[in-house]
């Protein structure tokens, strides 16, 4: 398994552009300052390397969001190269290869159902639809690991206000894009594909709920969910579906991948709760990548005062 | 080939060949190849290279038989103590990352997670098997107690498996894939019994000295 030979030179292996950008800045420091100089503002750098990146990537000066948090953000390296995408294979590192060549222009993403007004919107259209921000969000996968990703977009409500859902519409549901000409590893994903979410009208429309464009002040990158994507930051990660072509507005509750794969298993909701554990293992902790204990998971993976009034009155074990 | 196998400089690249995945994952730890989650990586490392060296050391008696290769049977011990070392290193992934070194919380945690509780029996029924694999306790159980003792693999084996696919979320492929191996290997080895049964104790007349069943 270790020792294979690796293939060519793949996009994968291009330097990441943290450490790019900060050996120029490193290097533009050694010609500004003297040598003695330059070791402790290398290693300033290095601390961090990601604000150099931001201004250099495609969306520089982006406003930012009271929703952020101000804790430590996971590399671009470990966002990029540790992902949940069986479209692309189910090993972690495997997306990272596999979805280089994922065409993700032109691309599409129809709103349907029960709206006013239907429509197909182009990516440039998604693009200047209401005023980018970066979102600074916890995510928790329900394996138990988490990250801290600078995403980019705009509340997923934007979309509501354009296409106005009616009386009936209760529930968005959202589905992905699945091509098994450009996703072959999906035959031996073990889930029904294409890959598809829901939920309930009000989850939606919380101003938590982000319809994705990018993170780290650039476009998204294709293992994580390109073009666009829902981040969903107090559920679990799965619940934040990639590469989004369809929203609809529905009445009834919609069918979620992991749900139809085990309901026992991975409920509608599917909120973070350290004391609803898996049926297989415990959800009280998690592991923040790169550390190696464990840290205490927080009820709606912390962010209770802006979602627990969504379920008021509800017994969250029985609806996990 | 067996005059190979019987001498008795060739356990040393055996040995050696073992310890390789021990030095990759050395290597990669020392390079940073681990990629993002280090602990995960270890974790699935050592375990699946206990399951592998259980299945290898499983592979040896067919092998042995069906090649008519006896001095295979030179390298068991050392193949069944390298899964034994894999699952140490993996029980210590277990234990120090995942549970902080709790012991206490440790069997909780055991007791209240079936895919935990079948590792953990895999690990533990490993212990008796390690411990007595020296020539000297071999002489003081008697070769056919310590054969039953040593039957204890097949369970810990069964139990591994069962613990890989208990643990993973949908992609079941790989996990079946061992199952399937070890299954083939637990089945040759009742077909065994049965062939040798029935050719030592002949049907109708029941012999007195019933067979030793290897």
């Amino acid at each position: 398994m270790m020792l294979q030979r690796k293939p060519d030179l793949t996009h994968a292996d291009v330097t990441p552009k943290e450490i790019y950008f900060n050996r120029r800045k490193f290097l533009q420091a050694m010609g500004f300052a003297g040598a003695a100089a330059v070791a402790g503002k290398g290693l300033l750098d290095l601390a961090s390397p990601r604000l150099d990146a931001r201004a250099a990537g495609k969306f520089p000066n982006l406003a930012k969001s009271p929703f952020s948090t101000t804790e430590k953000e996971s590399t671009f390296d470990e966002v990029t190269h540790y992902n949940n995408f069986y479209e692309f294979g189910v090993d972690k590192d495997q997306p990272a290869k596999n979805a280089q060549k994922f065409r993700t222009t032109p691309w599409t993403v129809s709103v349907e159902g029960e709206v006013k007004t239907k429509r197909k919107f182009s990516m440039d259209e998604i693009l200047k639809l209401a005023p980018l921000e970066e979102r600074i969000y916890r995510h928790r996968c329900v394996e138990g690991w988490s990250i801290v990703v600078p995403w980019i977009g705009f509340s997923l409500s934007e979309i509501a206000k354009l296409v106005e859902p009616g009386p009936k519409a209760k529930y968005v549901a959202f589905e992905s894009y699945y091509d098994l000409g450009q996703m072959p590893e999906g035959k031996y994903a073990g889930i029904q594909l294409p890959y598809v979410e829901g939920l309930r009208l009000d989850e939606a429309m919380n101003p938590l709920t982000l319809l994705c464009v990018g993170m780290y002040g650039d476009s998204l990158p294709n293992q994580d969910g390109a073009p666009v994507r829902i981040v969903i930051p107090w559920k679990y990660g799965f619940k934040s579906i990639k590469s989004i072509v369809k929203i609809r507005f529905v009445s009834g509750e919609p069918p979620c991948t992991w749900n139809i794969t085990n309901p026992r298993e991975y409920g509608f909701y599917s909120n973070v709760n350290p004391n609803v554990d898996h049926p297989r293992w415990s959800q009280a902790k998690e592991r923040r990548l790169g550390e190696i204990f464990k840290r205490p998971t927080l009820l709606f993976n912390g962010y209770q005062d802006q979602v627990a009034s969504l379920y008021t009155g509800m017994d969250l074990k029985k609806y996990y | 080939m067996p005059t190979f196998l019987a001498n008795k400089w060739t356990k040393i690249p055996v040995f050696l060949l073992c310890l390789v995945p021990f030095g990759v994952m050395f290597w990669a730890s020392r390079t940073g190849h681990m990629g993002p989650d280090p602990v995960a990586f270890f974790q699935h490392a050592t375990g699946d290279w206990t399951l592998r060296f259980l299945v290898i050391t499983l592979c040896i008696t067919p092998l042995r038989k069906l090649l008519k290769l006896p001095d295979l049977v030179r390298f068991r011990r050392m193949l069944g103590l390298f899964a034994f070392f894999y699952a140490c290193l993996h029980f210590v992934t277990y234990l120090g990352p995942d549970q902080s070194f709790d012991v206490a919380g440790m069997f909780k945690d055991v007791a209240k997670r079936p895919f935990i509780t079948l590792g953990f029996a895999a690990f533990v029924l490993m212990i008796p098997l390690a411990l007595t694999s020296t020539a000297g306790w071999i002489r003081r159980l008697g070769g056919r107690r310590w054969q039953m003792l040593h039957r204890l693999i097949y369970v810990s084996a069964i139990c591994g498996v069962i613990h890989y696919y208990w643990l993973v979320k949908s992609a079941i492929l790989r996990p079946l894939f061992y199952a399937a191996i070890v299954a083939v290997l637990l089945v040759w080895r009742l077909v065994d019994w049965f062939i040798r049964r029935s050719k030592t104790a002949p049907a109708p007349a029941k012999t007195q000295n019933a067979s030793a069943n290897g």
